[in-house]
């Protein structure tokens, strides 16, 4: 492929490889001050052409590399950056097997890491992104992965994805840190933001997890916390992990153990001000 | 009409966890994860000592745990049905 991006995230590394020059220059200017892994990659990404024509009339992007998904659509090569980023997702969500991936935010403070996972719409991502910018170490908004020895947390800190309403939460971070305005997506218009400086130097630290929150996001619902049993935790987590199956006893042992071990909560909010607080107040019992 | 009898994969086949009086169960042979409430793991339990009909199971069971039940053969008979829809248990 003519243009080429090698990108390492934590303990994983990719190959970006585009027929478009675009895409990856977007990649290459979001992920600045990403380091180059060394050697081999994990996983390799490739935006290709739908079909040889369709790379210069009305260019589509269609994503292949070590794991496909055959009925997924293509992308217009405007959406290039969003194709990039859907592709990784998709390695590490159909090939990754060393550590249980959780679909989950995940942030740290003093050694200790908090965990967040929920469906789809929660906020997880946007209170993972909110809390990296006040005080917390971001370790990563859509992935968190769980060593399956040591049960420890490994920053997975891609750029996150800025969804809608989201955008504006956002205003005051230095516009060099932005994406493109991508509109028109699958799932509406979206920016990405590159984490900020400490969680891109430090994306090789590992932390300790200490607490499990499931948040819940609705404008009408009252601020609550509730205790979440180690049994629930643990099938909700079965839920939110992309490669619990195919892990087979080694994510049941993984899973066991960090879901016994760890106290969980649920919480409700209807602002993000709201859930700031909750966790925080939360941070400070555990 | 001879009682029917069930079979399970030895203890060594699958790993179980205790989570808040729930058992978390890994089945080894299917890869499958399973939540069982009590009398199950109890009826697995009983099963180790191999292959019974649902009253000799009732009568292991109540050696080994107390069962609060009027009729322990047929509610031991039911989470057996349960069990073999689960894949956990099958009959000889």
């Amino acid at each position: 492929m003519r243009h080429v991006l090698r990108l390492q995230v934590g303990p994983v590394s990719f190959r970006i490889g585009s027929h478009w020059r675009r895409p990856v220059a977007q990649l290459r200017r979001l992920y600045s001050g990403y380091p180059e892994p060394e050697g081999v990659c994990d996983f390799t990404v490739r935006l290709e052409a739908e079909r040889p024509w369709r790379r210069w009339i009305r260019p589509s992007v269609a994503i292949r590399g070590d794991y496909v998904l055959p009925d997924a659509a293509p992308l217009p090569l405007a959406q290039g950056l969003l194709a990039a980023e859907m592709g990784m997702n998709l390695q590490m969500a159909l090939g990754q097997k060393r550590f249980v991936l959780l679909h989950a935010a995940s942030v740290e403070r003093d050694g200790r890491a908090l965990l967040m996972t929920g469906d789809s719409g929660a906020g997880k991502s946007t209170l993972g992104a909110l809390l990296g910018e006040r005080g917390w170490r971001f370790m990563g908004d859509e992935f968190a992965l769980l060593d399956l020895e040591d049960g420890r947390l490994h920053p997975f800190p891609r750029a996150i994805s800025l969804k809608n309403e989201s955008l504006a939460l956002f205003d005051a971070v230095d516009p060099g840190r932005l994406g493109p305005l991508l509109t028109g997506t699958p799932k509406g218009s979206i920016r990405h933001l590159r984490p900020n400086v400490e969680a891109v130097e430090r994306m090789k630290e590992p932390a300790r997890p200490v607490m499990i929150l499931f948040p819940r996001f609705g404008p009408d619902l009252d601020p609550v916390v509730r205790d979440v049993g180690a049994a629930e935790a643990f099938m909700r987590l079965t839920q939110a992990s992309t490669n619990y199956v195919a892990l087979g006893e080694r994510g049941f042992d993984a899973l066991t153990r960090f879901a016994g071990a760890l106290p969980s909560r649920a919480i409700d909010y209807a602002d993000t001000a709201q859930a700031e607080e909750l966790v925080e107040t939360l941070w400070r019992s555990a | 009409m001879a009682a029917s009898v069930y079979a399970a994969d030895p203890p060594g086949e699958v790993r179980d966890v205790e989570m808040e009086g729930l058992t978390l169960l890994y089945h080894r042979p299917s890869g499958l994860t399973h939540f069982l409430a009590p009398p199950a793991p109890q009826i697995l339990a009983a099963l180790a000592a191999g292959p019974a009909s649902a009253a000799e199971i009732a009568g292991r069971m109540g050696e080994l745990f107390e069962i609060d039940s009027e009729d322990p053969a047929a509610a031991t008979a039911a989470r057996l049905a349960e069990l073999e829809a689960a894949g956990l248990v099958w009959r000889t």
